[in-house]
């Protein structure tokens, strides 16, 4: 064990969930620099967003441990609020707040959560909006925005919060390609702003260009792990991932 | 005596008793509501045993004829507690239990049809569950529920003329009074249903305004559905 273990912003040891007597997750381990962005590609039911969902408890695994710093973020107990509010969340459908404009859907927190003053929060928010290119939507309900638009807002609100690692399951799967496009794009500039993300998305292209480590995973466990150079580099092994990108890739291609 | 007179000077009378029921009426509509959404909330969010006591309460008040469960406040729960209540209270007490317990599954439903998703995306900022219910739950699941909650107005409306049976000088009370001492019986009932009428028709032009008035693009519960 010659690594340091404070070298990772984030760790996962083990993380097992059933529902029923479905073996969701079989014991998941990786760990995570800060500055990372990490992107997790999988076919579908083999536990990517429960593994998202368990990083920050939403759903709550039944063994393994996740770190944040040196810190248990399993087994937190009221805590876990403090530590939510370091780890963001992105969501595939968004999840806007309907009654509040896309501001106030940024602000909420920062005044509900953090206390901040109504003033503060304000500007806090309108720079996180700004951040995305949303600054001009600040007035608007989520029911009028796109879905790119409002994928924007929703990290915005998430980056208002100033966590140390972002989540994002799906971020741009309810989205047609235009709007796909723009969200990436903001989440490209996140990555070089050296943002530490865990992405699941079957964006390839994104994969390629942005992630530090790209994550098979299959039926429960990481099946495979390689850098881009490594997975879509002429080299030898990572049969999987490149099997199930030739999938995904005809897919995209109809 | 010639109608016009009779109905002129009795008709202050009349309007005396419109603001007795209008305060029935709005003094149970707020019990109803104070008490309806929090028990909603209990019932979606609560523990067994809450969910339990709250769907007890909801079986009995919604379970027994209005006249039944006034006769027994006024009577029998509100002597035996040793409350010499005036009458008027008991009556809006008694409405305003009983609509709460219909308001109650008015904001269920309306809880109920808000996504998981907002409720997900509250945690998942730190927000604390009573937190989110507080800042996020409620104000959409008022929203939602206006329209259907704009019944409960016509209904308590119509129901207030019950407590006519413990006395409550209210309108009919009143008309029957009316009746009793000058023997004209049609134009007198006519005259108080024409003030019912006009009360529904103010009442529902209030809560259209006030659904006007909090409505929000996206939600259904805005604006229009409720207009009657
Ligand atoms: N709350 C739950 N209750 C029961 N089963 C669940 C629950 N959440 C997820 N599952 C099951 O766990 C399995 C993994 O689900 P999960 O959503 O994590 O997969 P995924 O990899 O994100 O798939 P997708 O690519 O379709 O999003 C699925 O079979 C799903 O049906
Ligand atoms: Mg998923």
């Amino acid at each position: 064990m010659s690594e340091n273990k404070t070298d990772y912003i984030l760790r996962v040891e083990d993380i097992h969930k059933t529902y029923g007597d479905a073996e969701v997750l079989k014991g998941v381990s990786f760990n995570v620099r800060k500055g990372d962005t990490i992107v997790f590609i999988g076919p579908s039911g083999t536990g990517k967003s429960t593994l998202l969902r368990c990083i920050n408890q939403l759903t709550v695994p039944d063994s393994g441990r996740v770190w944040l710093h040196d810190e248990e973020v399993t087994n937190s107990g009221k805590k876990i609020n403090r530590f939510r509010q370091k780890i963001g969340m992105v969501f595939q459908n968004f999840y806007l707040f309907d009654h509040l404009t896309a501001i106030k859907n940024v602000e909420i927190a920062l005044i509900k959560v953090k206390g901040m003053s109504p003033e503060a929060a304000r500007e806090k928010a309108l720079y996180e909006l700004r951040q995305v290119g949303m600054e001009d939507f600040a007035d608007h309900y989520p029911a009028e925005l796109s879905g790119g638009q409002a994928q924007r807002v929703s990290i915005a609100r998430a980056l208002a919060m100033e966590p140390d690692v972002i989540l994002f399951d799906e971020p741009t799967s309810a989205l047609d390609p235009e709007l796909t496009r723009e969200v990436l794009e903001v989440m490209r500039k996140l990555a070089l702003e050296g943002m530490t993300m865990l992405v699941v998305t079957h964006e390839m292209g994104f994969a390629r260009s942005v992630a530090t480590e790209i994550v098979f995973m299959e039926s429960g466990v990481i099946q495979e792990i390689g850098t881009p150079a490594e997975v879509f580099g002429d080299g030898g092994g990572f049969e999987r991932i490149r099997s199930f990108m030739g999938k995904i890739g005809d897919l995209s291609g109809d | 005596m010639d109608l016009f007179s009779v109905v002129a000077e009795w008709f202050p009378y009349l309007v005396e008793g419109i603001l007795v029921t209008v305060g029935l009426v709005a003094s149970a509509l707020i019990i109803g509501a104070c008490l309806g959404l929090p028990m909603a909330i209990g019932q979606v969010y609560g523990s067994r045993p809450l969910k339990y006591v709250i769907g007890l309460y909801v079986w009995f008040f919604r379970g027994l004829p209005v006249l039944v469960l006034l006769f027994m406040f006024y009577f029998t729960i509100f002597p035996l507690l040793n409350l010499d209540l005036d009458a008027f209270f008991v009556g809006a007490t008694v409405l305003g239990l009983r609509g709460a317990a219909y308001q109650s599954q008015i904001f269920r439903g309306a809880i109920q049809s808000i996504s998981e998703g907002q409720m997900t995306a509250a945690r998942s900022l730190g927000m604390s569950r009573a937190a989110a219910i507080r800042t996020i739950i409620i104000p959409q699941a008022v929203r939602i529920a206006l329209p259907g909650w704009s019944n409960e107005y016509p209904n308590i409306l119509t129901d207030s003329a019950i407590c006519y049976a413990i006395g409550v000088a209210e309108l009919l009370t009143r008309t029957s009074q009316i009746v009793t001492q000058t023997y004209i019986t049609m134009p007198i009932y006519i005259l108080c249903a024409l003030m019912f009428i006009m009360l529904n028709f103010a009442g529902m032009r209030v809560i259209a305004y006030l659904e006007k008035r909090v409505a929000i693009p996206g939600f259904s519960g805005g604006g229009q559905a409720g207009i009657v």
